[in-house]
């Protein structure tokens, strides 16, 4: 029972986890609804079924304070949807409040912590005194139709009190009956529902216990619409519905209660003969007779009916471990092979291995895409967080702003989606306290009061793009750059000479901002150096455009996964190194004739441009002392004893000539750089694990890997080489790790 | 054995339901629970065994916890299966409506595992004993 209990309270939280996150939209649907005059009620029947089921869950698992909270809440919204309060925007308010507090509480939850959280006490309180108001709804009888009593008896207060202000409203109700198939019953209905909805309100669903056979069900569902009978028949015709108006009581004063037998019009339905249901276990059952001990083939089809499983991240994690420690099998298996084939010996043996090994390859790669695809989640999922929090800021700054979502259906992996989360909420908070402007001066400059924020998402190959992109005041990039020099960012020397995209990078170095003041949003401390930190740990790059008056825009590429990765690997020196190829162009053979030295940088003309380089060997202190470089800094392999070097240092070379370089160009963003490697081993999917405690805060590797036969190979992490070589004054380049300790 | 339908649209009441239930006496040695996550579900998986109880929520979307009640009652098939009721519902208009249409008890959440073991107990061991009182005595 303890561990099944666990099991439980684990569903618990994350089941409450699901229901404030769709509470979130719903609200924000509310709000949007409110705002264009068209409440849905059933919008605000489902953020009381919500709050509704949180209260039973933390009743259940003595979360209290979520419990409390959730119980003024569900007095407040019964009373909305039962019409008894009015949904304002200041009732909107206090339950957006209660979205962002829920996180507070099963954040606490979760960590197992029982603190006072005053926000939610205060916000219970507020509840309180909102509780008081409320005035009856106008409510009809429904008695002035010729209802069915049986129909009535099973409404539900709030199905109840639906059926009321329809008819309160003068509408017409509608019986509508529909014969569907049990196998497809939820598309089926979705489709009807959504035919329906645009003509009126579904009021109850009730099983008319007619026509049920074990495939089948009958359903009567009650609507009610302004359309008459005709144009709604027609309207709902590939339904497959039979309608019925339910006719108003003739002289009905709507205060007689009494419905008699000979005034219910919707037919009571007619049994069916048991012969008609050939399953042996659908004979009339009671207790512990023979047919509990049924077929067992009807069993199987029992569990068969949810079609979602929720899974703990972490087996997903353990899983795609198993799938990286069998593809570290499959490349020591393949290299066995390629020795057995190459052998000479037993060739039909050889060739069969070879076979059975290629299909294990096959399907191990399958397996892998389908761990891959389980753990990819929408975007959506903050974007709506985002939403709620550009809703909150902007009522806060009292700025007019519209955010315009595109791509919230894009996919990334669970674990990038969650540690998403902060950065974008910074950026949305920068972009709109720094970014958009308040109304005065956008009507000053001619600009529409109304400010855009467009968040887009989109897959581009193995990357996700993410923008968030405002129509606001752009970057000041002289007083950006000007802030910069005045805290020592960069030297006035460096400040001459640097281009404008070197300029608007610089909003990513701690201590940099160009206001004074500090907000109340934003100002807290965390700055873009600290966005895209979390966004480089995510093996992410950030850029920004921006445009003084027009807008700026912040570009995140992220990978679509993290866990296994197509990787180069190469050796350096004696030491193996895994590119990610996500970051590789290509790789070419080092021409040492062609290296040039600009501004104290090593440079290669590829392609019609230059390509600035860095060489692994002597970035990573890898070198032996005998070619250790001399006094200007710069490795003497760089002349590699070949003819007519170019390079500014013309010693004499102590590499042998035969000892080719390659350059692995790793592009990052528009930004790339050459890796100047020894030898390229080969290309191969790698399991990034994560480095020690102890190297967690080394730059310039993003984890080790295993490759098979106990190699191991330190991953490198592109996207912050690329960063530290091209910041200002990188041609400091200064060796990220200092240890020389042997490994592998 | 025993074999329970379980209807709740809420996972995490389902599986506490469960932990509460397992090894339960009453259930026998290869008692079984059936869940279903909505009335639907549950029309769907009435006709595939025999039940020796159902439980079921009030407040579900589509098909509510009073339309399956009233449903079993009028169905010649389901008719003799004990229906206990466990909801949040504050009302007494629901419990009133769900006795009246022919539960055997009502069980009001949050309750506690011993309360719904009680409940599963009697409405087990043959509602002949005055139709769930017993269910009943807790709220």
């Amino acid at each position: 029972m303890a561990e099944s209990g666990d099991r439980a309270r684990e569903e618990f939280l994350s089941e409450a986890q699901e229901i404030v996150e769709g509470l979130g939209r719903d609200l924000l649907a509310l709000d949007e609804g409110l705002r264009a005059s068209r409440l849905d009620p059933s919008l605000i029947n489902d953020v009381f079924r919500a709050v509704h089921t949180l209260k039973g869950l933390a009743g259940l698992f003595g979360a209290t304070r979520m419990a409390s909270l959730s119980h003024e809440l569900e007095e407040l919204l019964d009373k909305l949807r039962l019409g008894k309060v009015d949904l304002t925007a200041g009732v909107l308010d206090l339950l957006f409040r209660s979205v962002q507090l829920y996180g507070l509480i099963l954040q606490a939850e979760k960590e197992g912590r029982d603190q006072v959280i005053p926000e939610v006490d205060e916000l219970v309180r507020e509840l309180n005194r909102n509780g008081g108001a409320g005035v009856a709804a106008a409510a009809a009888a429904p008695s002035r139709y010729e209802l069915d009593p049986s129909l009535l008896a099973v409404l539900t207060e709030y199905e109840e009190h639906r059926l009321r202000a329809n008819i309160a409203q003068g509408l017409r109700l509608y019986r509508l009956r529909v014969q569907f198939q049990l196998a497809t019953i939820d598309q089926a209905l979705d489709e009807l529902k959504a035919m329906a909805k645009p003509h009126g309100e579904i009021i109850t669903y009730l099983p008319t216990g007619a026509g049920a056979d074990a495939d089948s069900i009958e359903l009567d569902i009650l609507m009610a619409s302004a359309v008459g009978t005709e144009d709604l028949r027609h309207a709902l015709a590939s339904g497959g519905v039979d309608l019925e108006e339910i006719p108003r009581r003739a002289g009905s004063s709507g205060s007689s209660g009494n419905t008699g037998p000979s005034s219910v019009r919707i037919p009571q339905h007619t049994p069916l003969p048991a012969s008609g249901l050939g399953v042996p276990s659908l004979a009339p059952p009671s207790r512990h007779d023979e047919v509990s001990h049924g077929p067992k083939g009807d069993l199987g089809t029992l569990r068969s009916v949810a079609q979602t499983v929720r899974v703990d991240i972490h087996k997903l994690d353990r899983l795609m471990n198993i799938v990286g420690e069998l593809s570290i099998v499959r490349t020591s298996m393949a290299r066995l092979v390629e020795r057995l084939r190459a052998e000479r010996i037993e060739r039909d043996l050889a060739a069969d291995v070879h076979r059975l090994q290629r299909t294990f390859e096959r399907h191990l790669g399958a397996m892998q895409q389908g761990i891959l695809e389980v753990r990819m989640v929408p975007l959506g999922q903050v974007f709506d967080k985002l939403a709620r929090v550009v809703r909150q800021i902007s009522r806060e700054a009292d700025k007019l702003v519209n955010l315009v979502i595109t791509g919230a259906e894009t996919e990334v992996d669970k674990l990038i989606v969650e540690e998403l989360s902060d950065p974008l909420m910074h950026m949305m908070r920068n972009a709109i306290d720094h970014g958009i402007e308040t109304r005065g001066e956008r009507e000053a400059v001619g600009k529409p009061a109304l400010g855009t924020i467009a968040l887009n998402a989109f897959q581009k190959g193995n990357h996700v793009v993410i923008e968030i992109e405002d129509d606001g005041r752009g970057i000041d990039t002289s007083r950006l750059l000007e802030a910069s020099v005045r805290r020592g960012v960069i030297s006035a020397d460096d400040a001459r000479s640097i281009s404008r995209a070197e300029i608007l990078n610089l909003i990513f170095i701690p201590g940099v901002s160009t206001k004074s003041e500090v907000s109340e949003t934003s100002g807290r401390g965390v700055g873009m150096d600290v966005v895209k930190t979390n966004i480089g740990k995510l093996g992410g790059v950030i850029d920004v455009q921006s445009e003084q008056g027009i807008g700026t825009k912040m570009t995140v590429t992220l990978p679509i996964t993290l866990a296994i990765i197509s990787a180069l690997v190469v050796l350096v020196e004696d030491r193996l190194f895994a590119v990610p190829l996500a970051n590789v162009q290509e790789a070419v053979v080092l021409d040492p004739a062609a290296v040039r030295v600009i501004d104290g940088r090593e440079v290669v003309t590829l392609r019609g441009s230059t390509l600035q380089l860095c060489r692994l060997a002597r970035l990573f202190e890898l070198e032996t002392q005998a070619k250790q470089p001399t006094t200007n800094g710069w490795p003497s392999s760089s002349g590699a004893g070949a003819p007519g070097s170019a390079s500014s240092d013309s010693r004499p070379a102590a590499r042998p000539a035969s000892t080719r370089q390659y350059v692995v160009v790793t592009a990052v963003g528009a930004r790339r750089l050459g890796l100047v490697v020894g030898t390229l081993v080969g290309e191969q999917d790698v399991v990034i694990k994560a480095l020690g405690p102890s190297l967690k805060g080394v730059r310039g590797f993003a984890g080790a890997s295993e490759l098979g036969d106990q190699r191991i190979a330190l991953v490198i992490d592109a996207p912050s080489l690329v960063d530290e070589l091209h910041a200002p004054g990188g041609e400091r380049v200064r060796p990220m790790i200092a240890s020389r300790g042997s490994h592998g | 054995m025993a074999r329970i339908l379980l209807v709740e649209d809420s996972a995490a009441m389902r599986t506490y339901v469960r932990a509460a239930l397992e090894g339960l006496p009453a259930l026998g040695d290869d008692g079984e629970i059936v869940e279903a996550a909505s009335g639907f579900n549950a029309l769907r998986l009435l006709p595939r065994a025999a039940y020796d109880l159902v439980i079921t929520d009030i407040n579900m979307p589509d098909i509510n916890g009073l339309e399956l009640l009233s449903f079993v009652r009028k169905s010649p098939l389901y008719k003799e299966i004990p229906l206990l009721i466990i909801s949040t519902q504050a009302s007494e208009r629901d419990r009133e409506r769900g006795l009246a249409l022919g539960a055997d008890g009502f069980l009001a959440k949050p309750f506690t595992p011993e309360a719904i073991r009680h409940a599963v107990t009697q409405s087990l061991s043959g509602r002949g004993s005055s139709g769930g009182d017993a269910a009943r005595s807790r709220a």
